[in-house]
């Protein structure tokens, strides 16, 4: 008979540009042998296993998990032993045992840059989106509104330039080597 | 034909492994073998490239059998003559490389 394992659940809130702190974390609790089995928004949902029994990582696809071709991608990933655990939109997050060896999801320059494209389009898309609201409200009576979409454009406005740093970083890398 | 196209290691190893029908883990397995854990290809990069492949046509993908079975690939009459063109110039570099610094 199965013994039931206790969880532990957690908040915590991380933006899409600290994904390596967020995968850092995860990786700590598993270290500490709790593994995350589900996410919702800002929360986390462990259980009690050995420590270090997974290795997670965290990815940003093209379409919705539902997607055909995302379901094709997660079916490969699948068939080398990454496992899906749980999505917020088009956030996913997998595991992998550890004891399979290592687990990354790209071995390559170019791979990883396409991934950070990818956080980039969406980060400057939530950004700009901000912009119309913030003028069409400009003569509306709900200032408090426009300060919001003024914080959340700047917010995320500097997640494109942290994100863009990194991909700068991995360009000048890739002028040498692979 | 003109174009002069540097193959990834990526793409190189993985059209090395497409000789006979392989699924993507045995790709994976057998680039490791191949370079004695030298090259491990991430699944992220190899399912990027297994793509980028069939788009260009340089592999295929056999038909499934039945839903439950690996998705099989397998490389073309284009993707071979790739590879000796590409064999032909890494001879290329290891003649110049070895002619110039060979014997140090």
């Amino acid at each position: 008979m199965e013994t039931i394992k206790p969880k532990l659940r957690k908040y915590r809130l991380f933006f899409v540009w600290q994904h390596e702190e967020e995968e850092q974390w995860l990786n700590e609790m598993s270290a500490q042998g709790y593994q995350l089995v589900k996410v919702g928004f800002c929360s986390y949902l462990f259980e009690q296993g050995s420590p270090n029994e997974y290795i997670y990582r965290l990815e940003l696809l093209d379409q919705l998990p539902s997607h055909p071709d995302s379901l094709a991608y997660l079916r490969f990933l699948e068939e080398t032993g990454i496992e899906h655990i749980g999505s917020m939109l088009r956030w996913v997050y997998y595991r992998k045992k550890a004891d399979q060896g290592a687990f990354d999801l790209y071995s390559d320059i170019d791979s990883k840059i396409r991934h950070f494209n990818r956080m980039r389009g969406m980060l400057l898309l939530v950004s700009i989106v901000n912009v119309p609201l913030f003028i069409s409200n400009l003569s509306g009576d709900m200032p408090v509104f426009n300060i919001v979409f003024l914080l959340i454009f700047v917010l995320f406005l500097t997640g494109v330039l942290k994100i863009s740093g990194k991909i700068r970083k991995l360009e000048k890398e890739k002028r040498l080597r692979e | 034909m003109a174009e002069n196209i540097v193959l990834t290691e990526a793409v190189y190893y993985i059209l090395l492994s497409l000789k006979e029908p392989v699924h993507g883990y045995g790709i994976m397995q057998n680039v490791a073998q191949l370079t004695n854990n030298r090259v491990n290809l991430a699944a992220g990069t190899l399912y990027g490239a297994l793509t980028a492949l069939l788009e260009k046509g340089w592999i295929s993908a056999l038909p499934e059998a039945d839903q439950s079975r690996r998705k099989e690939y397998q490389i073309t009459d284009s993707g071979q003559a790739a590879v000796q063109k590409e064999l032909e110039r890494l001879r290329e570099l290891l003649r110049n490389g070895e002619g110039i610094y060979g014997d140090d």
